[in-house]
């Protein structure tokens, strides 16, 4: 049993406590993506509750919360994730560049939005090949060598596999495994790239190794990363948002929401007195 | 107190030994089939056996090479027939359809799987042969065939299902559709599986002999086509055995080890692809 309590709060109450200072070095922002109004349901279980937040660009937003909060349901609706349950339903309406991505193609709003999961999830396939997935599917013309160098560069990997491209993506370690799923995200040149947990089943090293990997992929696509672990959250991340029982209870600049959180229940929350 | 004790590692040592002996009985039965057939066919196998055609009855010599290409043919146009039913009905079932049509297919699947081979046999008589008024390899084919449509159908089923979760969604969010996720992802990952159970399907028909009675018949000759009355290997055992020829019998024993030996070697195969390729990790 995960979930924790059932709401008491109403919907309307949801309490985005956010400063005028830090909202305006927030608007200052160009923003990749809008959530708005959003209600989400598994079946008649409603799981997120008016979810309002934007995705700044080029930033790094993480979403904390205890087990069950709707945190990773959330992710998953960022790029229609969510569908693949059939009961699923979702409200409101999610922009990415001003368009709403639910009257979108889905698979071609999956190109647009990556994703990188709690388990390191590599094809049966060789190295290269599991790089070159995406740009194949995508019927990308060009040299495909080029494009597996240039990922696995980006995602830190080059320097380890460039010499065994052909072996099974499984002889990798678990943290290197992880990173070929991100270098396999970074092939078909994502504009966001959603994070769900990817550090919950790698050692210490492996994970610093990721957190450093994200700070550096900033310049390249905006990412969006749900965690259990706060330090990460606080390391890696420019927003935070904080969530209970399916709502934002708070959505702020990082140093901001670990300093001076402005609820409550994040300060219960991220000194550890539940969750 | 002491009595009681004894008596309960009496007992306990009597299961143990039955448990054992039982597991070897059923070890031995193989080999004791095994080492039967090649004492009395091994010596009647030669090169001639392969290669020439039966002889009339009377004169020695002679083989069975019209026996061992229509075995072949037969399988390989059953293949052609049962194969692709069976995967593509498994992998609608298993991707595509809903619970309730899921359990219906799947309990019919099992129903023909368990259809005696001989009602088989007078199905495929009564749909090939009657109409075209001659038995014929396509008519065989036509009902080992239909045999292996089931274990198809349900080894593809649970293979694809045991394709790990999150390889899809891996795939998906790549933005690749339902179709391109199956045919890229999920076959790939299952396909070691889902040959091995085609191959055991193979096998498994490779023997049967019921349904081809009264479909592909038999022939004393090279059947051209597939339109013919065509000999195989398993009715070959079954009318050489049940001849009153001495020399018809030992032939009868050195059929047997062929097909034995030729389900072994597809055995192998399958076992062979088994542990190749990628596997991937069960989680």
């Amino acid at each position: 049993m995960q979930a924790s309590t059932k709401p008491e709060l109403s919907v309307n109450i949801v309490t985005n406590v956010t400063t005028p200072a830090a909202r305006e070095t927030a608007a200052a922002l160009p923003m990749r993506m809008t959530v708005s109004k959003v209600n989400f349901y598994y079946g008649t279980k409603q799981i997120l509750f008016d979810i309002n937040m934007g995705i700044a660009d080029k930033r790094v937003t993480a979403l904390i919360g205890p087990s069950g909060c709707g945190k990773s349901t959330l992710l998953r609706t960022l790029n229609r994730m969510h569908e693949t349950v059939n009961t699923s339903r979702l409200e409101g309406e999610i922009l990415l560049d001003s368009q709403n991505i639910l009257a979108q193609d889905v698979t071609a709003l999956r190109r647009r939005v990556g994703m990188v999961f709690q388990r390191p999830n590599p094809f049966p396939k060789s190295i290269f090949d599991n790089i070159a997935y995406g740009p194949r599917i995508n019927g990308y013309k060009g040299s495909l060598a080029d494009i597996v160098e240039k990922s696995l560069r980006n995602a830190a990997l080059w320097e380890e596999v460039k010499d065994h491209l052909h072996k099974s993506a499984y002889e990798l370690s678990g943290g290197q495994q992880q990173r070929l799923c991100i270098a396999r995200a970074l092939a078909v040149d994502p504009e966001v790239l959603l994070m769900d947990e990817p550090c919950s089943a790698l050692d210490p090293i492996s994970t610093a190794k990721i957190e450093e990997l994200m700070v550096e992929l900033k310049n390249l696509t905006t990412i969006v990363i749900v965690t259990h672990n706060m330090q990460q959250a606080a390391r890696v991340s420019d927003f935070t948002a904080f969530l209970l029982t399916g709502q934002i209870i708070e959505f702020n600049p990082t140093p901001l929401l670990f300093t001076t959180p402005g609820d409550p229940r994040t300060e219960a929350y991220i000194t550890g007195r539940f969750g | 107190m002491g009595r009681r004790l004894r008596w309960r590692r009496f007992v306990s040592n009597f299961m143990l030994a039955m448990t054992g002996v039982c597991a070897g009985v059923s070890v031995l039965v193989l080999f004791l089939i095994l080492g039967y057939l090649l004492f009395n066919g091994g010596t009647s196998i030669n090169w001639d056996f392969f290669t020439k055609l039966p002889k009339p009855v009377g004169e020695t010599g002679g083989g069975m090479s019209n026996a061992i290409v229509g075995s072949g043919k037969i399988l390989l146009l059953a293949s052609l027939f049962g194969v692709p039913i069976g995967f593509l009905g498994g992998i609608y079932l298993a991707e595509f359809s809903g619970k309730g049509t899921a359990s219906v297919v799947r309990y019919a699947a099992d129903l023909l799987n368990g259809v005696p081979s001989i009602v088989i046999g007078i199905f495929a008589y009564s749909l090939v042969v009657l109409p075209f008024k001659h038995f014929s390899a396509l008519a065989g084919a036509f009902a080992l065939g239909m045999m292996m449509i089931p274990i198809t159908l349900r080894s593809t089923e649970e293979f694809l299902k045991s394709v790990p979760r999150m390889l899809r969604e891996g795939a998906m969010a790549l933005g690749a559709s339902k179709w391109k996720t199956i045919a890229t992802v999920i076959v790939p990952a299952a396909y070691r599986g889902i040959l091995t159970a085609i191959l055991l399907a193979l096998a498994r028909v490779a023997g049967e002999t019921a349904p081809l009675l009264f479909t592909a018949f038999g022939n004393r000759y090279e059947s051209h086509g597939f339109s013919q009355p065509t000999a195989t290997l398993p009715v070959m055992i079954y009318t050489y055995a049940v001849s009153p020829y001495e020399d018809w019998h030992r032939q009868a024993w050195a059929a047997g080890l062929v097909l034995l030996g030729l389900i072994l070697i597809i055995n192998i195969l399958a076992r062979t692809i088994l542990s190749r390729g990628i596997a991937v990790p069960r989680s």
